[in-house]
């Protein structure tokens, strides 16, 4: 959470240390497509890109402005509404290119958020935690009364391709989706950037970190707070609007807690500390998800103990963990964690696998079909009922993580020195 | 006039029922300022365990055994997770229980499966109390509220007349004194952490016979009991009981009374259009009570939040 501590003094010209990042970014999405050009990769990658830049959004709440919120793919979902009735309404989509429809459907999300934001933002915390959990459960059950809006059970499609043509693209190829999306993932983590460096954004990390003080300077938490609410629905209606042309179909799955329950796990295994993290978080997310899914069907629990894990032992996320090595880099002496890490990472990750693989085998052995034993984990086939297996998978797992915990002192050792500059105080 | 009476009755199962999972909330939260996003996944655990209990030993034992062990299992979790959690703050907390409920959730489907348990209410209960006008009222339900109500004066009974509650009660609101005079605060928090737990514990055992044994039952009852306490007001135990028997007889009589907006509006005086289906109220027409009666409550929620910000009896800002 110091990412915005040095650098505030410094004249806000374009250098080529902040811009850098975003060229490299905007040539990345653009040869992404060639590199990875199956039909699979691009759908894959069309739905992180939406996914990002609602998880984003979601982080100037959670990262930047402290407020945790349980119901935020209500703002999506109720753009994302909008942007479909929008592509029905044949006369008007018939005038209007389709890279304009999600700026429709932020508009949408910015609206819903004011309604929600004028009382829900009075507090942080718990009771913003619990309206929002409230309104979205509101806003969900909602779905299948108001048939008009909603659409009921089985939700509102619409078709991308009756809007007008943009420069002669109709938007019939997932390609074509890929780059819309690409844009405004581009634009919209711009504009949110921008937003975290303005004077309301800097005041949202200051209510964040101590709300008291910065009422006693003159500003009100609630409007600080407010606003960024209203940043925030507006971005993620952007999201909204991307997922309608994209799936060209919404249901009553995009409002419900579930959704909103996996943008706040995506957000916070990335690490909602630093702008970028939620990014990292998606595609680590959507990679376990895709990955994992295929191998077993017991994904969401692993990436429910991951996740917990992160809450317990990491709470800076994946980027935390990343820029925790910013400062022996600076100093350095990076090269002196190397070997601890092997000493303690190796045995641990061989010691969870095999614990995954327990759990695998003990799943299989209670759940699948009758007289079925067979099982492959790991590239091995075997008899789950064989009780070799199951002794192998304990010892090793034991063995792994009592190695892993015999080296962790040691590593210990190496951080702090790896910390400290040559000839400081230790 | 009996069908009143049947309502009532039923209102009072489903209060009570809601109470003991918001008793055991509001207390928790009274004390560590946490609220536990997984205390209706506790509630769950409580009703596989007693039926993984009943099968071997019968109903009467599951009700004996599975609360401590949920209650164990809570105390657990706040010693050894919540607690390394609570140096971060309130939000990392929440994140955290948060996180729980979804393991529970897909630990439970890990062991159980996914298809609903074959969990039965005891056979010496199978049988009908009495009736009012035809309607029969089954001996379970007059047991269910048998145990809330003995549940509810213990409880209180603990809290204000007893020696352990004077503590903590007196941990809730100066726990640095309680500290300073010797007393384990930390140990006491586990404690209330269990039995709040344990709590939902039995709920979830004599619950589950009734309202079917199956992973999503947490989520069914999970926000529910957030806004139960939210209306109750943050922290009060009479809130929570009040606000809890608010939300069960709401739902039942919006579920028993085919109220009609169409009969409303033309009430009022408006008239209803002859081509319904191509109206923009077409929905606010044909709205009834039973269908709106699951979302009452929330409704009821953001209504007190923007008029009575602290609840039904809160006192305190949270």
């Amino acid at each position: 959470m110091t990412d915005i501590t040095q650098k505030s003094t410094a004249t806000p010209a374009m250098t080529m240390g902040n811009t850098l990042p975003w060229i490299l970014a905007a040539a990345f999405l653009f040869i992404a497509p060639i590199i990875f050009s199956s039909n699979s990769a691009i759908t894959i990658m069309n739905q992180m890109g939406i996914t990002m830049v609602f998880a984003l959004a979601y982080n100037m709440l959670l990262g930047q402005g402290g407020m945790l919120s349980f119901g935020h793919a209500v703002y999506m979902g109720v753009g994302g509404f909008a942007c479909v009735h929008v592509m029905n309404m044949t006369d008007l989509f018939e005038k209007m290119p389709l890279p304009v429809l999600p700026i429709v459907g932020g508009l949408v999300g910015m609206l819903f958020a004011i309604a929600i934001g004028s009382f829900s933002t009075r507090k942080a915390g718990t009771v913003f935690a619990m309206i929002s959990l409230g309104v979205g459960e509101l806003v969900a059950a909602c779905s299948v009364i108001i048939v008009v809006f909603f659409g009921g059970e089985e939700g509102v499609s619409g078709d991308r391709t009756y809007g007008m043509p943009f420069f002669g693209i109709e938007f019939l190829r997932q390609i074509e989706v890929y780059y819309l999306t690409s844009f405004w993932l581009l634009v919209s983590a711009l504009l949110m950037f921008l937003f975290s460096r303005t004077p309301v954004g800097r005041m949202a990390n200051a209510v964040r970190d101590n709300p008291e003080r910065a009422e006693f300077l003159g500003y009100s938490a609630r409007w600080v707070r407010f606003y960024s609410f209203v940043a925030s629905g507006f971005f993620c209606g952007i999201a909204g609007g991307l997922f309608a042309i994209n799936f060209e179909i919404l249901t009553e799955e995009n409002l419900n807690l579930a959704t909103s329950g996996g943008i706040l796990l995506m957000t916070f295994l990335g690490g909602a500390g630093f702008f970028f993290g939620p990014v990292l978080g998606v595609v680590t997310f959507v990679l376990l998800q895709t990955v994992l899914g295929l191998q077993t069907e017991l994904w969401a629990l692993y990436v429910g103990a991951l996740f917990l894990a992160t809450v317990m032992f990491f709470p800076g996320g994946l980027s935390g963990l990343i820029m925790m090595h910013v400062t022996p880099m600076r100093l350095g002496k990076l090269n002196r964690l190397y070997v601890p890490y092997l000493k303690v990472f190796v045995p641990a990750i061989i010691g969870t696998l095999s614990l995954c693989g327990f759990i695998e085998i003990l799943f299989h052995a209670r759940h699948a079909a009758l007289g079925e034993d067979e099982m492959t984990i790991f590239w091995t086939t075997f008899s789950s009922h064989a009780i070799l297996p199951w002794i192998i998978t304990i010892v090793v797992a034991v063995g792994g993580i009592w190695l892993a915990k015999q080296s962790a002192p040691e590593l210990n050792e190496a951080w702090h020195d790896a910390n400290t500059p040559d000839g400081g105080a230790r | 006039m009996d069908l009143v009476l049947v309502n009532l009755i039923d209102g009072l199962v489903t209060g009570l029922l809601l109470f003991m999972l918001s008793a055991g909330l509001t207390l928790i939260f009274s004390m560590m300022g946490v609220l536990n996003f997984a205390h209706a996944s506790f509630y769950m655990l409580g009703a596989y365990f007693a039926y993984q209990i009943s099968i071997y030993l019968g109903f009467w034992m599951g009700l004996l055994i599975a609360p401590p062990l949920v209650g164990l299992l809570g105390a657990g979790v706040e010693r050894y997770g919540l607690r390394r959690v609570h140096q971060y703050g309130h939000v990392p907390e929440l994140i955290f229980t948060f996180g729980l409920a979804l393991l529970i959730e897909e630990v439970v489907q890990f062991i159980w499966g996914r298809n609903a348990m074959p969990y039965m209410e005891p056979e010496i209960l199978q049988f009908t109390a009495f009736s009012i006008a035809g309607n029969s009222i089954p001996a379970y339900k007059i047991f269910m509220i048998f145990t809330s109500v003995a549940i509810f004066i213990a409880l209180l009974f603990v809290l204000t007349r007893t020696r352990v509650g004077m503590i903590i009660q007196a941990a809730l609101s100066y726990p640095r004194t309680v500290e300073a005079l010797g007393h384990n605060v930390p140990l006491v928090f586990m404690g209330v952490f269990g039995v709040g737990t344990a709590l939902a514990g039995v709920a979830g055992v004599i619950a589950g016979p009734v309202l079917t044994t199956f992973p999503g039952m947490a989520v069914v009852l999970g926000s529910i009991v957030f806004v139960t306490i939210v209306i109750g007001g943050l922290g009060s135990l009479w809130g929570a009981l009040v606000a809890s028997l608010l939300i069960g007889w709401l739902t039942t009589f919006a579920k028993a009374y085919n109220i009609r907006m169409e009969d409303i509006l033309t009430g009022v005086g408006f008239t209803k259009p002859e081509v319904i289906w191509d109206s923009m109220w077409q929905d606010l027409w044909s709205l009834t009570s039973p269908q709106i009666a699951d979302i009452l409550p929330y409704l009821l929620m953001v209504l007190i939040l923007v008029f009575r910000p602290y609840g039904l009896f809160g006192k305190r800002d949270v």
